[in-house]
C-alpha cells in the first residue's frame, strides 16, 4: 500500500522535475529562417522523391517537418 | 527514511519558477525605443499598459498587428498605452518590420533579449495587459484569430477602473 | 475559445506553386507540369489541391531491348484538408494517379503533434492505396494491388540553430507487384517475369538541420541517412548531404551531394541459371549505386507588396546509375546510364 501511494507520488513529482525545455520560443529566431526548413518547395520535393520511387527500390520515410518558429 | 528524502527532492524540482504571476507587480524595465529615446514601464503608472512581444519571424505577431493597432488608436484617449517590444536579434530589421507592418504604436528594442527573458510566457508572441497600478491582470499567450475581441473587453474592463 | 491556453501549432500559409519538371534518363524522358494551390478557411482549415502531369517518352534499355518505343502520360490528383486540433494539426488526404493501363487511389490520415514546449515534435501518419493493373490490348483489369503504409517520426529541436528528425515508415504491398510487360531471363530466353504476390518494407531515416551562421553567414547544412530494408531481401542506403547559402539579399542557393547503393532481390537475377518459384530481371531490384548532384537557385522577387511574396527557383539534378549485375544486351557490358532531372519552379504565398 504504501509503496503504490509512494509511486504515484513520484509520479506527479516527477513530471515537474522533468527536464525543462532548452530553447525558448524568444530563441527560435534561426529556427524560423526558411534555410532551416527540411522542405521548401512541396511540389519539387514530391516529384524528386517520386524518381526515386519509380527508379530505385527503396521507398518511405522521408518524413514531414517540425521545428520552424514554434509560435503559437 | 530514504524515501521521505527522495520525496522532498522531488517536491522541491517539482516547484518550476514563475516569470510573470497575475495580480503581483509587472518587472519594470526601460528600453529605447525606434526613434532613440528611452521609454520606462513605470513611467506609464496611471496608465492601462499592453505590452506585446512580437519578432519579425514570427507569423501569428503579424497576423496580430492590424489588431492591435486598432485598439491603439481607439482607447490610447482613454489612458491606454499599447507597446510593442521587438526581439529581433538585429535591431534594425526590428525597426524596418515595423515601419513595413505600419505600426502606429510605440516599439521598443530588446536586442538582447532580457526583458522577453523576464516576462517568459513560453509563447511568441506574448501579451500582457498590465493595470493603473502596474499590476499583471491578463496573460495571453500566441496569438489565435478573435482574440483581439478578449484583449479589447479586458482594456475596456482595466479603463473603466 | 480559451485565451490563457497555448495552441502549439498554426496551419501552413495560403499558397500557390507552379513546377515544370523535367527527368531525361536511360531512354526515358518524363515531363510536364505541376500545380498547387493552398487556402485557408476562416483560419480552422487549410485545404489543398495539387495536380501533376507527367507525360513519358519511354525508350529505355527494357523496352529498346524487348519492345519498341511508346509515349504515354500519367495524371495525378492529390487533395488534402488540414485542421488544428489542441497542439497539433491533423491532415486528411486523398489521390489518384491515372495512366492508360494503371490507376492507383489513396487515402491517408496524419497526425502532428507539437510537445515539450514546441521543442519536439512527433508525427503518426497511415495510407491505404488500392491500385488497378491493366494491360495494353486488353479491355478491364487485369489485376490489382493493395498498399498499406505506417509511418510514425519525431523532429527535435536540439539547439536555437541545430534540427534532427528520426523517420520510420513500414509499407506492406500486396496484389500484382511487377509489370506486365517486362520479361525476365531464364537460360538466356525471355519469360514473363514472377514476382511474389506480398512485399513489406521498413525504411528508417535520420536527419540534421544546422545553422551555420557562425561558420559563414546565412548558411545552413543538411545531413541524411535512410536504411531501407524489405521482405524481398533488398537493402539499401542512402546518405544525403545538403548546404544552403543565402546571396545578396534575394537569392538563395542550394547544393547538394547524394549516394544511393542497394543490394539485389533475393529472386533478382540477370540471367538465371535455375528454375525458381520467383524470378525478375527488374534493374530496380538489382545491386547498383546511383550518385549524384544537384544545384538549385532562388530569386525572390522584390515587386510585389507584402503580404504577398513571391519566388522563382531552378533546379538541376546529375544523376548516374551504375548496375553490379544488368546486362547492356546491346553492348555485352554491365549496364549504367546518367540521368538529367530539372525543376522550374515558380511559388507565391499570401
Amino acid at each position: 500500500m504504501h509503496g503504490i501511494v509512494f509511486i504515484a507520488l513520484a509520479t506527479v513529482l516527477l513530471g515537474g522535475c522533468a527536464v525543462q525545455p532548452w530553447v525558448k520560443p524568444y530563441e527560435r529566431e534561426r529556427l524560423a529562417d526558411p534555410i532551416m526548413q527540411f522542405q521548401r518547395l512541396a511540389l519539387a520535393d514530391k516529384h524528386r522523391e517520386h524518381i526515386h520511387n519509380v527508379r530505385e527500390g527503396a521507398r518511405g520515410a522521408t518524413g514531414v517537418q517540425g521545428g520552424g518558429c514554434g509560435c503559437n | 527514511m530514504r524515501k521521505l528524502l527522495l520525496l522532498a527532492a522531488l517536491a522541491w524540482c517539482g516547484a518550476a519558477p514563475a516569470a510573470v504571476t497575475l495580480q503581483a507587480p509587472a518587472p519594470d524595465f526601460t528600453l529605447r525605443n525606434t526613434d532613440g529615446r528611452n521609454l520606462r514601464l513605470k513611467e506609464q503608472r496611471g496608465q492601462v499598459v499592453l505590452v506585446n512581444f512580437w519578432a519579425s519571424w514570427c507569423g501569428p505577431c503579424k497576423q496580430e498587428m492590424p489588431h492591435l493597432n486598432r485598439l491603439h488608436d481607439k482607447y490610447r484617449s482613454a489612458g491606454f498605452v499599447l507597446l510593442g517590444v521587438n526581439i529581433d536579434e538585429d535591431a534594425q530589421l526590428g525597426a524596418a518590420t515595423a515601419g513595413r507592418w505600419g505600426l502606429k504604436f510605440p516599439v521598443l528594442l530588446d536586442t538582447d533579449k532580457t526583458v522577453v527573458r523576464q516576462y517568459d510566457l513560453g509563447s511568441m508572441p506574448a501579451t500582457v495587459l498590465i493595470d493603473r497600478d502596474g499590476r499583471v491582470r491578463h496573460l495571453h499567450r500566441g496569438y489565435r484569430e478573435g482574440v483581439e475581441a478578449t484583449y479589447e473587453q479586458q482594456i475596456r474592463e482595466l479603463v473603466k477602473e | 475559445m480559451a485565451t490563457g491556453a497555448a495552441q502549439g501549432a498554426t496551419l501552413p500559409e495560403d499558397q500557390a506553386e507552379v513546377l515544370y519538371h523535367v527527368y531525361d534518363g536511360g531512354g526515358v524522358k518524363a515531363q510536364g507540369p505541376a500545380l498547387l494551390v493552398r487556402k485557408s478557411l476562416a483560419d480552422r482549415v487549410s485545404l489543398s489541391a495539387q495536380v501533376y502531369v507527367d507525360a513519358v517518352s519511354n525508350a529505355s534499355i527494357d523496352v529498346v531491348t524487348t519492345a519498341s518505343p511508346f509515349k504515354e502520360t500519367r495524371k495525378a490528383w492529390d487533395f488534402s484538408a488540414q485542421t488544428v486540433v489542441r497542439d497539433g494539426t491533423l491532415t486528411l488526404g486523398g489521390s489518384r494517379s491515372t495512366e492508360p493501363d494503371y490507376t492507383a487511389t489513396a487515402f491517408s490520415l496524419d497526425s502532428s503533434q507539437e510537445v515539450f514546449g514546441n521543442m519536439t515534435t512527433v508525427n503518426l501518419g497511415f495510407t491505404r492505396g488500392q491500385d488497378q493493373v491493366g494491360r495494353k490490348g486488353v479491355v478491364g483489369w487485369i489485376d490489382e494491388a493493395t498498399h498499406w503504409q505506417y509511418r510514425a517520426g519525431l523532429t527535435q529541436v536540439l539547439s536555437p540553430r541545430w534540427l534532427a528528425s528520426a523517420n520510420f515508415e513500414l509499407i506492406a504491398d500486396s496484389g500484382f507487384l511487377g509489370s506486365p510487360y517486362r520479361a525476365a531471363r531464364v537460360f538466356g530466353a525471355a519469360v514473363p517475369e514472377r514476382n511474389p504476390r506480398t512485399r513489406t518494407s521498413r525504411a528508417l531515416k535520420l536527419r540534421s538541420l544546422h545553422d551555420t551562421h557562425a561558420l559563414w553567414a546565412g548558411s545552413s547544412m543538411r545531413a541524411e541517412y535512410r536504411y531501407y530494408w524489405d521482405t524481398w531481401d533488398i537493402k539499401a542506403h542512402t546518405l544525403e548531404f545538403g548546404f544552403s547559402k543565402y546571396l545578396a539579399e534575394r537569392w538563395l542557393v542550394d547544393a547538394s551531394l547524394r549516394s544511393y547503393s542497394q543490394g539485389a532481390a533475393l529472386f533478382y537475377s540477370d540471367n538465371a541459371t535455375s528454375e525458381t518459384l520467383y524470378v525478375s530481371r527488374n534493374r530496380q531490384l538489382s545491386a547498383f549505386r546511383s550518385t549524384s548532384v544537384a544545384l538549385r537557385g532562388s530569386y525572390t522577387w522584390p515587386g510585389l507588396v507584402a503580404p504577398y511574396s513571391m519566388k522563382l527557383s531552378l533546379g538541376f539534378e546529375f544523376k548516374r546509375f551504375a548496375f553490379d549485375d544488368f546486362t547492356d544486351l546491346r553492348s555485352g557490358q554491365a549496364y549504367s546510364h546518367n540521368a538529367h532531372v530539372l525543376q522550374a519552379t515558380v511559388s507565391a504565398t499570401f
